[in-house]
């Protein structure tokens, strides 16, 4: 497998919800870069942009202006510059939700290898996948089991595992830890600076959680629609190995 | 790529079961009501094969003897032996009526006939033909009636002889066969009360009981009493002439009215069982409606529960088709399960019906078509709330 080289950059982004005096500009100038196997924080207050900026990072709005790379591609440059954005998302993007809205009707291995199955893999190719990650993921035991049959912690690890299934280069992580308690929380976070290592990705995490924002080395604030970088504390390394 | 529909289903299942359990009943239902119209035709068919008869003669500008009541002099079938192209033809009797079985009574078709010739009883299944001119009978298996039972028409005992299966009226109504004089009596056949009434008016009557004429009182009650009408003619013609070209003589000689076969089916099917058919297929059509809203109700629940599912499936990638897809399928799915409940239903249930229930593998086919094509329908709600969810809403406010 080839790991991805070039992570994500994101120069002078703007969006505005609607037209003319009702018009929120809800992004205003955002720029970030994040290499591969780097997990970033983005934090702000309520109404900053976070869940905006996922969204045009997650390909599922229309952003107004400026540019966004994905790897070694521009996907967006005033526009869109790939006909199909669903392909991108399953193909390029990895998701993790603030839950872990696994589809209550497969299996834990199908969950995961439903995106490779989704790409056109083979289902024996896409299975295989998704044992080698849930095997990372310390979940391969469950493999055959319901997702209800699972705990919060073993769910959001299938679901860590399922943004992983098809080696996007980037993953976004929204509120990953906000149901989880602070030894989890922290498990979690560890789960994620393992694999984005293990596997080249970068990672956006937004977040409102004090209880994770030391673990990052690097964190963008979000306010009013703008970006500030500042260095994190780091801590992710250090943390003892914990169970989710 | 695996089915998610299949997979839906499974982890439903008993949701999905019950449901298309419900939905089978209602099928089942439906494919009876559609049993109950066709046995009705094949009733129908089954008298006019019964009778033996290729011309129906009865009387003039009448429908009957099936569908309006006819009456002819029972000599007329004397000259209806002497046209051209008959080969033989019988007078017979039809009457609904209740008959006595011990303490109850079975409705029944009481048919006059002569023996050996059109109108008498087909096939047996049991006993013997009627030997005797007088006060036996062969009766349909359906009247419950056994070989040496004793029955019990008007104010006369019969002795049941034979059985006789799938001799049936127009009404569905099983058979009871006696010979024509019995008949002529037993259809116009006044009980013991209404003749002792009769006599003494007819006593009272200076006009009738004159001193000076003796006998006439007599023949008149006589005539009162007896009867010499029946409701038609069967007429078999000649091998290899047209019935239309034998009927047309009778008609125009005799002042008669004469159906062929083909005639006497669109009386029976166009007409006499065209309300019941009616009735039949507004049946059918509540029925569909209640099945599609029931369909259409299962289902849109079942896709408004997964709305979230459906919006992390399209935010990961999964096609709007294979997202419909998956919907039209459970539908189609529980159309099926549906369908299979309802076949069985209605074939486990057909022989407990009263009437005559006739499941055609055609007809199980053509509803297995509806089915599906109202289990598809029905998705279509479903589908269009699919569609419409936005895979953004996967991401939080
Ligand atoms: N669909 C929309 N139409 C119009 N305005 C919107 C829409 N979505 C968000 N906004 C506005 O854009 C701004 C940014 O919203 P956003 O949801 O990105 O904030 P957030 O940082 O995620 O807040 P929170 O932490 O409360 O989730 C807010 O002022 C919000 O009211
Ligand atoms: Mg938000």
């Amino acid at each position: 497998m080839t790991h991805p080289t070039h992570g994500i950059r994101i120069e002078g982004l703007r969006k505005r919800y609607g037209e003319g005096d009702t018009a929120v500009d809800a992004l205003k100038d955002v720029n970030m870069q994040v290499a591969p196997g780097e997990v970033v924080g983005l934090i702000g207050p309520s109404g900053s942009g976070k869940s905006t900026l996922l969204k045009c990072l997650g390909a599922v709005i229309e952003p107004t202006a400026g540019r966004m790379i994905l790897g070694e591609q521009t996907i967006y440059d005033n526009g869109w510059t790939l006909p199909d954005l669903r392909a991108l998302r399953r193909d390029r993007i990895g998701f993790v939700f603030q839950a872990p809205y696994l589809i209550p009707f497969l299996n834990v291995t199908d969950n995961v290898a439903l995106l490779p199955m989704l790409a056109g893999q083979k289902n024996a190719v896409a299975r295989a996948r998704a044992r080698e990650l849930l095997a990372a993921l310390d979940v391969a035991h469950r493999a055959e089991a319901q997702p209800s049959e699972l705990s919060g912690g073993e769910q959001q690890r299938v679901a860590i595992a399922r943004a992983l299934a098809n080696q996007p280069p980037v993953i976004l992580a929204d509120e990953p830890t906000a149901p989880l308690d602070s030894e989890r929380a922290l498990a979690v976070m560890r789960i994620l600076n393992q694999m984005a290592a293990q596997y080249r990705t970068a990672i956006i995490v937004v977040t409102h959680d004090e209880k994770i924002i030391p673990t990052f080395r690097r964190i963008y604030h979000i306010r009013d629609g703008k970006t500030h970088e500042e260095a994190g504390e780091g801590r992710a390394i250090d943390l003892a190995p914990a169970h989710a | 790529m695996i089915s998610l529909a299949g997979r839906d289903i499974l982890h439903a299942w008993s949701r999905f079961v019950l449901t298309g359990m419900g939905l089978g009943l209602l099928i089942g239902v439906t494919l009876s009501m559609a049993g109950i119209y066709r046995g009705m035709v094949d009733d129908a068919g089954a008298l006019l094969d019964n009778s033996g008869a290729d011309l129906w003669v009865v009387q003039k500008d009448t429908q009957g003897p099936y569908a309006e009541s006819s009456s002819l002099r029972d000599d007329v079938v004397h000259s209806v032996r002497g046209m051209p192209g008959v080969a033989r033809a019988a007078n017979v009797t039809y009457f609904t009526m209740q008959v006595a079985r011990g303490a109850l009574d079975v409705r029944a078709m009481v048919v006059g006939f002569e023996p050996g010739l059109p109108g008498a009883p087909g096939a047996l299944v049991a006993g013997r033909r009627i030997t005797r001119s007088h006060y036996e009978a062969v009766a349909d298996v359906k009247t419950g009636f056994a070989v040496g039972d004793t029955l019990r028409i008007r104010r006369h005992d019969y002795t049941v002889v034979g059985l006789t299966r799938r001799t049936v009226s127009s009404g569905g109504d099983p058979m009871v066969f006696i010979p024509l004089k019995d008949a002529q009596e037993a259809q116009f056949l006044k009980d013991n009360d209404a003749i002792v009434n009769e006599r003494a008016r007819s006593a009272a009557n200076p006009a009738f009981n004159r001193p000076g004429i003796p006998g006439l009182l007599d023949a008149i009650t006589d005539s009162q009493s007896s009867n010499h009408n029946v409701n038609a003619v069967l007429v078999q013609i000649a091998p290899g002439l047209d019935a239309e070209a034998v009927a047309e003589p009778i008609r125009r000689w005799k002042h008669l009215t004469v159906f062929t076969r083909a005639q006497m089916e669109e009386i029976l099917v166009a007409k006499l069982i065209a309300t019941s058919a009616r009735q039949i297929g507004m049946f059918l059509v509540i029925l569909a409606v209640v099945s599609a809203a029931i369909v259409a109700f299962i289902i849109y629940t079942m896709t408004l529960g997964k709305i979230r599912e459906i919006a992390v499936l399209k935010l990961i990638g999964t096609r709007n088709r294979t997202i419909a897809g998956m919907i039209l399928q459970q539908a189609l799915g529980l159309g099926l399960i549906g369908f299979m409940v309802g076949k069985t239903a209605a074939t486990l249930w057909a022989p407990i019906f009263p009437k005559y229930v006739l499941l055609l593998p055609g007809d199980a086919l053509r509803g297995f078509v509806v089915v599906m094509a109202i289990c598809a329908l029905a998705s279509l709600m479903a589908i269009r709330a699919a569609l419409k969810v936005d895979p953004a809403a996967a991401i939080g406010g």
